[in-house]
């Protein structure tokens, strides 16, 4: 059932910045970060972790969960540090991504050259 | 007065060729296939997160971790997969063939370092690569921590606690 509603979910999302980006001038680059703050806005008020509890790891693939990871951190270490843990929790949850990613292009640009 | 006679003339001139042109474009544009796109964009994204879901799933089954650990591997093997395929050169054709499918999920946001990565490390180690690195992913990151940031402010004042 979490495979189907994975299916889903990932495929409304994707096509819901399809649509933004064939109907207006905005750019892929535009449609990304419009789509990590709505993550950010749907996880302000928890709405995003029900979303994750239905679809499951279908909701964690679309950029949208990086948003919710960012928000999701920060707001985890406020329990702890008050006001201050938005600043020390931001990257909690979406370290492992960022680290793989900027490990991956780095490792893969020393190795491989640009083929166009 | 002859020359600002020719020089309005000039400009309406001007304005008369923008509009046309305009139109003509118009006319003459490639009509986009919204709906074939928007189809593609859903079931492309779809198996993607499909993939996902599924490798959590064989974790989950095959060894003993937990399910946000089984999600936090699948991340990264995502990544993994977008930065070899975009530095072995067939990622920008899967993007011209399935579109935001492909760009919205993190593949995306690897994809975008990496061919940045590949494209400004001739330029050297740091003016080049160093410099260039986030160059498209960046925005992604400061958008993201504003917009986290700026919510994230709100719901503590509001009292809200995860």
């Amino acid at each position: 059932m979490l495979l189907i509603n994975s299916f889903l979910f990932c495929g409304f999302v994707c096509m819901l910045a399809q649509i933004i980006l064939d109907n207006t001038k905005l750019t892929p680059g535009h449609i990304t970060s419009l789509f990590v703050v709505l993550g950010a806005f749907l996880d302000s008020f928890s709405f995003y972790d029900k979303i994750i509890k239905v679809v499951g790891g279908g909701a964690l693939v679309p950029i949208t969960s990086f948003g919710h990871s960012l928000i999701h951190g920060a707001l985890a270490k406020t329990n702890e540090y008050g006001i201050l843990g938005i600043l020390m929790g931001m990257f909690d949850l979406t370290a492992t991504g960022i680290t793989a990613a900027i490990i991956f292009a780095f490792l893969f640009s020393l190795v491989f050259k640009p083929k166009n | 007065m002859y020359e600002i006679k020719k020089i309005g003339n000039t400009i309406n001139g001007d304005n008369m060729k923008n509009e046309k042109y305009e139109l003509i474009a118009k006319d003459h544009q490639a009509k986009v296939p919204k709906i074939k796109n928007a189809i593609i964009a859903f079931i492309s994204g779809g198996i993607v997160g499909l993939i996902g879901e599924g490798i959590i799933e064989l974790l989950c089954y095959n060894t003993h971790i937990s399910r946000s650990s089984a999600g936090t591997i699948m991340i990264v093997i995502l990544i993994f997969v977008a930065s070899l395929s975009t530095a072995l050169g067939f990622f920008d054709k899967l993007v011209t063939k399935f579109k935001c499918g492909l760009l919205i999920p993190i593949t995306g946001f690897a994809h975008s370092m990496t061919s940045a990565a590949l494209d400004y490390r001739k330029e050297g180690p740091i003016y080049g690569l160093g410099a260039n690195i986030f160059k498209l992913a960046g925005s992604v990151i400061l958008y993201g921590i504003i917009a986290a940031w700026f919510f994230g402010m709100i719901r503590f004042l509001l009292g809200g606690k995860i």
